[in-house]
């Protein structure tokens, strides 16, 4: 008995069989519907995409740590996790060199300079999105449709500012959903999509807030503002098109990047909803999904600080 | 019978126990032991009879060493002097209850060891009209609270009782966790004829048997932030409390044995011992038939609060409810990673705490700003360590930002 030393610890004695490594599977788990549906819908192209992206990101993470000395993490997962977005959000044309350049800067410019994995404000997939947008911009927005044919994202026809400069043709809602229309890889198949999302969501690996107050945010301001008139826009065509459901389950709800309050959350899913629709309404871009996450981020740690939840037994100041 | 019990001086809550004996004395079961002349304090009594053969600091159950009287038993479990019953409850008078409880060495039995004859007599300006019995029995592994419902019901209503009476209440309520479907039955049918006295079956959740939980769920009253239970008018005493309390004035005997849940996945036949004060932790391991395994990891108390023990020397006191042997696969093997904010401890922590930001203070000695987020509100139970992904030793750096606050409050 005495031959070896009883290990002494704090309480809790016990803990959850789930950890990081776990979740960041369950998220791999998630993407690969719209992984698949990428592959099916734009060809193997699409699979080298996805490809570069997660070895450059989860190589530069081992590179980036062996250099500076750290310990090497690339085996919880999140870096491959950031791979997969990163590709997920590109054209389907883009040079293979492109999403090696983008997961290198989501890495080490977004992540690893900020401090790693849960230090970095802004989501590194969609930062890097941002940042290749800005420095390659005609390879950012060359689409095609699945069938090969060069296209504009179905976002030009539905909205009023762009849809008379444009003789693009809106999808039908079934193609919407289904995945059979211009956009970034993994962001056409809604259903793939809603598979991934709804599983996250059944196996509490993200929270129902944030995807549900974004996505309905979407969807009023688009039937409120949307159409010709006041209270006559297609909320679903909104719902549907762009880049929304992606950046709803699976941008949006990055942990180190969105509140940890519950209320916080539903504000920032509002936000983010709202930004969307300005700039897809109003703003200079057809798509608003990017930028709307990352300035909700930005604005993350002031929503904690004014989302704090009431504590039990808590006295009210009179 | 243990053939050694070391009784710790300090077994409660409040000031330590001077001792009442020399070592070379002879005792006898029941004979008080240590005092104190404090009113926050609660006698010890020695558990066997037998010869004091030393009183020294012992390693003690919360894993400091505590000064202790150490009994060698004579095998004779000769009775004290004067320990007799103490006459009909109908006949006592309230401080004659508060008295009879005090000499007995009653604390809290659930773990918190509160001195309960200080617990009913609270502040005049506190009107309390409410006393639970806590029988929740949260903690996994932890049975004893169930066994003693099932095997001494009508104790426990005598003691809720008796502790009404010292009180001077008139309302009382036994919470019980709905897992627990044969208590539930047990204690309905010991109230059946009482009146004021109510069973209430409450939902299966940690930490349900956290004081300030259990009056929300029984009562629906609220304890302020920083308050006690008297504040909205409640007394709470566990389930061993109320035994305890029938035992001193039915018998006379003082708190000298206690059951103790003794199980884990290494001990070979888990059981529910009652067992003396005193008992050294080792004797119960043996008393089980041992352990299948070595042991990586003994626990005085349940798997989200209880003490890892550093040996099996310390002995049984008044509020060791479990002892819990773990082996080396019971042991979770994750290293700590860094926080990811994934706010499950936000979403789990039962004071509504954002353990995230309080623990990541603490880390790096903001300990003002740790306060500001009501650091002290922690009641240590662990739900927000249990579920954290990335590891984080959220318990152990709230505890110290608690310390720190509490600290600065009393200066």
């Amino acid at each position: 008995m005495a031959d070896k030393l009883l290990v002494v610890s704090s309480s809790p004695h016990i803990r959850t069989p789930d950890t990081t490594e776990r979740l960041m599977k369950n998220v791999q788990y998630a993407l690969l519907p719209a992984v698949v549906a990428a592959a099916l819908l734009f060809g193997f192209r699409a699979l080298a995409i996805i490809l570069v992206s997660v070895i450059c990101a989860v190589l530069s993470e081992l590179v980036y740590q062996r250099l500076t000395g750290q310990e090497v993490t690339v085996g919880d997962g999140s870096a491959a996790v950031t791979g997969i977005l990163l590709a997920l959000v590109l054209p389907p044309t883009v040079p293979l060199w492109l999403p090696a350049v983008g997961a290198i800067f989501a890495i080490v410019m977004v992540k690893q300079l900020f401090g790693g994995l849960g230090d970095n404000f802004l989501n590194p997939a969609l930062t890097a999105r941002a940042m290749l947008l800005a420095a390659w911009p005609a390879l950012m927005t060359s689409w095609i449709t699945p069938q090969g044919v060069a296209g504009a994202t179905p976002l030009v026809a539905i909205v009023p500012k762009t849809a008379e400069a444009t003789n693009a043709a809106i999808p039908s809602l079934a193609n919407l959903f289904l995945g059979y229309r211009a956009g970034s890889l993994g962001e056409t198949s809604v259903l793939a999509l809603l598979l991934g999302g709804g599983y996250l969501i059944w196996r509490r690996v993200i929270d129902w807030r944030i995807p549900a107050s974004f996505i309905a945010t979407v969807g009023v301001m688009a039937w409120v503002f949307g159409g010709a008139r006041p209270f006559t826009g297609d909320p679903l065509l909104h719902v549907l098109s762009g880049g929304l459901i992606l950046g709803a389950f699976f941008m949006a709800t990055d942990y180190v990047t969105s509140p940890v309050t519950p209320r916080g959350r539903i504000i920032f899913g509002i936000g983010c909803g709202v930004i969307t629709m300005l700039i897809r309404l109003w703003g200079g871009y057809p798509e608003g999904v990017c930028y709307s996450i990352l300035i909700m981020n930005v604005a993350t740690p002031l929503i904690d600080r004014f989302t704090a939840p009431r504590i039990f037994g808590e006295v009210r100041a009179k | 019978m243990p053939s050694r019990v070391i009784i710790p001086l300090s077994q409660h809550v409040g000031a330590p126990c001077e001792p009442l004996v020399k070592v070379g004395d002879a005792v006898a079961v029941g004979q008080k032991i240590g005092d104190s002349q404090s009113f926050v304090s609660a006698p010890v009594h020695a558990s066997v009879s037998g010869k004091v053969v030393a009183i020294e600091p012992y390693p003690g159950p919360g894993g400091a060493p505590v000064m202790s009287i150490v009994i060698e038993s004579d095998g004779q479990d000769r009775v004290a002097d004067g320990i007799a019953p103490r006459g009909a409850l109908a006949s006592l008078s309230a401080d004659e209850i508060k008295a009879i409880i005090r000499e007995a060495g009653v604390v809290g039995m659930g773990g918190a060891g509160f001195p309960t004859h200080v617990k009913i007599a609270p502040p005049k300006d506190k009107k309390v009209d409410v006393y639970i019995i806590n029988a929740a029995e949260c903690e996994p592994y932890v049975t004893c609270d169930h066994r003693l419902m099932l095997e001494r019901p009508q104790d426990i209503v005598f003691g809720l009782r008796a502790l009404m009476k010292a009180a001077g209440v008139s309302r009382g309520y036994i919470g019980i966790e709905d897992n627990k479907p044969d208590a539930i039955a047990a204690m309905l049918k010991a109230v059946e004829r009482e009146d004021g006295i109510t069973v209430v079956a409450l939902k299966t959740k940690y930490p349900q048997g956290g004081e300030k939980q259990l009056i929300n769920a029984v009562t629906g009253r609220v304890v302020p932030s920083g308050g006690l239970p008297a504040d909205v008018g409640v007394l709470v005493s566990n389930v061993g409390t109320a035994v305890a309390v029938a035992d001193a004035i039915k018998t006379g005997m003082p708190v000298i044995e206690r059951v103790v849940t003794v199980t884990g996945p290494i001990v070979r036949s888990p059981k529910n011992l009652r067992v003396r004060i005193g008992t050294p932790f080792a004797d119960l391991i043996e008393q089980c038939g041992g352990l299948t395994a070595p042991a990586a990891k003994i626990i005085n108390g349940g798997p989200m609060m209880g003490i890892a023990q550093p040996t099996l020397e310390a002995p049984v006191a008044k509020g060791t409810s479990c002892l819990l042997a773990l082996g080396e696969t019971d042991l979770d093997a994750v290293p700590a990673r860094p926080c990811i904010r994934c706010a499950r401890c936000v979403d789990a922590c039962p004071i509504h705490l954002m353990p995230v930001w309080i623990s990541q203070y603490a880390e790096r000695g903001m300990y003002d700003e740790a306060a500001k987020l009501n650091a002290v509100d922690c009641i240590e139970c662990g739900t927000c360590a249990y579920v954290c992904p990335s590891r984080r030793p959220l318990v152990e750096a709230i505890r110290v930002a608690k310390r720190v606050a509490l600290a600065k409050r009393r200066k």
